[in-house]
């Protein structure tokens, strides 16, 4: 099987010179680099980013809210010394917004500024070329990151928020790392940009994008990994009280409740354990305590109850 | 040439799946830049190029421990050949494998492994140390001494392997392991939490202890019979498409898990839809103010805002044993996205009618009122077996002026009446004042009007029949009425 190098590919497609260097040799480096950035990944994750790497897809990154998924993006940005360009998607994000919009303030002056009275029908013409140049272009993050001459992670924040029919902009990008803007022909890449995608899965993303994205599942860490990523993010820790966190914590998702613990919160209950100065947890500073890792109440009582073996609440 | 990345293929596929051909284009070509005696590294890949949903994970990785078992990755090639030669391959490579764990090319239900000398009582220490000292070597071990030892493996039967399972947690004993881990860990505080997480902790590594045997056990299944033919008896459907009347626990707790995400999906589809559809009627005396503007002419047509047409849903469900646990996910489901209706009321019925709208109204979570129905509903009128004659003339009597032209009355239920009166007068009468009436019957079609069903005298007055059997009917069902 004679091997094709997908980068080589895609940079003779956007007509590069050279091909970009992979920035990742291994997934034992994406590991240890991503350790160096205090990011924790597990085997799937590095895999999956080394392959985006080498394969030169984006990452589609699914999974609960607070496991560490935007995290991830940054952490690939410092680890690889890029630049990270960030589109933060919401419900009503258009293409002006997303991908570029013409700064027709800008074209109104340059045409009256222009316009002296005995204009003929050339000077319209060049005028006409004249104001769709990129001058006048103002660039929005997805055609930022196609046009950085630099090395940059792209980074689509929470996709599942815009609407099914504003995914259909993505699509050219993902796939050719190119926009096409009708006046002004088509943008390629000048690098190969590395494309996180993030989804919390509140609706059900189109078959087109999933179709052209590699697919990362990021759910909760199990207790070795989540005790390491305490230890790393909270300064001054002990393993002990580390261990016991994350053990809590993995009771606590077991339990059936509304919104489970995330990492995110995890880390906050740890910070607040360390600066009351505790070495370990007892039953009284977790009920104390329980409402950082909890935002509702009805889940607070419940986890007290299970846990603790208490009716009580103390919140 | 990638035969087997083929046959996975097609084996996901099968299992529902929704592979496309790029995708598996994709797979193909991320072989190439990838070291293939990794086999983590060959299963992160695959997964991340063909599942791209979460909820699909664990069929893949069923599929994959199936596949990917004994073929030894090792040897790249090996994963390109194919079958016939790989089979001998492995059986080979086995018997070589630095490890020495995997039972490769040893005969099965022989019971002859090389610990085969240990006894129960040593086999159950082995277990002991290796669960709590959290060793995933010796656990691997131990699982596969276990299974040599009980699980009574038998050549060429077509099986899955779950009672091959059965057997052999059977003979281990598995509360008194737990109990003891609970022992070694628990801190002899008088400490809730602590305990608790005692529990948990042992709990976990049990479950660990049951998983290294099963797939034990799978990769013995697999080496006798063929990737293929294991795929085929141990697939599990997706958790949309199992038969909710016919579920087991597992699938139960699955079907649950699954529920919850669907309905959130499906209410912000709906809110989305309902947002969206911005057009009522046009509204002419703003068009024609409008029309001044540019001399009368109507060039901008105005419309009047959409009504929020929100529909009231009445359901009327029979809770008797063979259909409850499909009346419990509608119920959950209708009301996990009751902001869609302008109303819904639930009633519940076996030969006695109760309302338990009230159930609902004090809880924000619909599963604890769904809990509390079988307590405090008050169903049972006569001997216990659905009466729907009595149960639909019950509904008619006290609640049927509630019922108007805006009322969607849903009715569930396999329509097995126990050779009671059908009284379908009753339906009749609520299609007249109810917009529409539907029966969703959660039982197969072709068992419809047999035996005691009486569908067929209802159909006629219903707007729609429609057979339910899985969470993907259900929710493409509440997803029109909505």
């Amino acid at each position: 099987m004679s091997a094709i190098d997908p980068r080589k590919e895609l940079a003779d497609r956007l007509g590069l010179d050279e091909v970009p260097p992979p920035r990742f040799t291994s997934t034992t480096d994406v590991v240890s680099r991503l350790r160096e950035n205090d990011y924790l990944s597990d085997e799937s994750i590095a895999s999956v980013t080394f392959l985006a790497d080498r394969l030169a897809k984006p990452v589609l990154v699914e999974g609960p809210a607070g496991t560490g998924k935007t995290a991830l993006a940054k952490a690939v940005a410092d680890a690889t010394g890029a630049r990270l360009i960030r589109l933060q998607c919401y419900e009503g994000l258009d293409e002006s917004k997303a991908l570029y919009e013409w700064n027709y303030r800008k074209q109104l002056l340059r045409i009256q500024a222009g316009r002296p009275d005995d204009s003929t029908a050339e000077d319209w013409h060049a005028l006409e070329e004249d104001i769709f140049a990129e001058e006048f272009l103002l660039t929005r993050p997805l055609l930022e990151a196609i046009r950085a001459k630099e090395p940059v992670v792209l980074l689509i924040d929470e996709i599942d928020r815009v609407e099914l029919e504003t995914e259909a902009l993505l699509l050219e990008i993902l796939s050719e790392y190119q926009v096409s803007i009708p006046e002004l022909g088509t943008v390629r890449a000048t690098q190969i940009p590395m494309v996180f995608l993030t989804s919390n899965n509140t609706r059900e993303l189109s078959e087109a994008l999933k179709r052209r994205c590699l697919y990362l599942y990021v759910g909760y860490p199990d207790v070795e990994r989540e005790r390491d990523i305490i230890i790393s993010r909270v300064p001054g820790i002990s393993t002990t009280l580390a261990e016991q966190i994350a053990r809590v914590v993995r009771s606590l998702r077991t339990v059936d409740l509304k919104k489970a613990p995330s990492v995110s919160e995890t880390l906050d209950w740890a910070r607040t354990l360390v600066v009351l100065g505790r070495e370990e947890i007892g039953d009284e500073d977790a009920a104390a305590t329980l409402h950082i890792l909890l935002k509702y109440q009805a889940d607070i009582e419940k986890a007290t109850k299970e846990l603790l073996g208490k009716g009580k609440s103390l919140a | 040439m990638l035969n087997v990345l083929g046959d996975f293929i097609a084996e996901l596929r099968a299992a529902g799946l929704p592979i496309s051909m790029s995708e598996h284009v994709d797979a193909g070509r991320a072989m190439t830049v990838i070291d293939m005696s990794d086999r983590a590294m060959v299963k992160a890949t695959l997964s991340a190029t063909l599942v791209k949903d979460g909820d699909h994970l664990p069929v893949f990785n069923t599929a994959f421990d199936v596949f990917f078992a004994n073929r030894h990755v090792d040897d790249p090639d090996a994963l390109f050949e194919s079958g016939d030669d790989v089979d001998e391959d492995a059986q080979r490579d086995g018997k070589g494998a630095p490890t020495g764990m995997k039972g490769a090319g040893r005969p099965m239900g022989m019971g002859g492994g090389a610990n085969s000398s240990l006894s129960a009582e040593e086999l159950a220490e082995m277990l002991f140390r290796a669960l709590l000292n959290n060793d995933n070597n010796a656990l691997r071990q131990a699982a596969q001494e276990a299974v040599t030892r009980y699980a009574g493996m038998e050549p060429g039967r077509p099986v899955g392997g779950t009672y091959y399972l059965y057997r052999t947690l059977r003979n281990l004993d598995l509360d008194g392991l737990y109990d003891k881990l609970v022992m070694e860990n628990a801190t002899g505080e008088d400490d809730h939490l602590a305990e608790r997480l005692a529990r948990d902790e042992a709990q976990s590594r049990i479950e660990a202890l049951k998983a290294a045997i099963e797939q034990e056990i799978r990769e013995r299944l697999v080496e006798d019979r063929g990737a293929e033919a294991l795929a085929k008896s141990v697939r599990k459907p997706l958790p949309e498409d199992l038969d909710v009347m016919h579920a087991n626990r597992d699938e139960m707790a699955q079907l649950e898990r699954a529920l919850r995400p669907l309905s959130r999906k499906l209410a912000v589809r709906l809110a989305r839809k309902r947002r969206h559809k911005r057009r009522g009627p046009v509204d002419l005396r703003h068009t024609v103010r409008k029309s001044l503007s540019t001399g009368g002419v109507p060039i901008d047509l105005r419309f009047k805002p959409p009504r929020p047409a929100k529909p009231e849903i009445i359901v009327i469900a029979d809770i008797s044993g063979s259909v409850a646990s499909f009346a419990r996910f509608t119920l959950l489901l209708v009301h996990a996205i009751s902001s869609q209706f302008s109303k819904v009321r639930s009633f519940v019925f076996v030969d006695g009618l109760d309302e338990v709208t009230r159930l609902f109204e004090h809880t924000d979570d619909p599963a604890e009122a769904v809990a509390r129905i079988n307590a405090e509903a008050d169903v049972i009128a006569f001997d216990g077996h659905s009466d729907y004659g009595r149960a639909l003339l019950s509904f008619h009597e006290r609640f049927a002026g509630e019922v108007n032209k805006r009322t969607a009355v849903l009715i569930l239920g396999d329509a097995r009446n126990n050779y009671h009166q059908a009284h379908a007068e009753v339906v009749a009468d609520l299609r007249y004042r109810a917009k529409a009436v539907y029966w969703l019957n959660p039982e197969p079609q072709s068992y419809w009007n047999s035996g005691d069903s009486i569908i067929s005298q209802y159909a006629p007055y219903c707007d729609r029949v429609i057979e339910c059997r899985t969470l993907r009917q259900l929710e493409a069902f509440v997803g029109d009425l909505a």
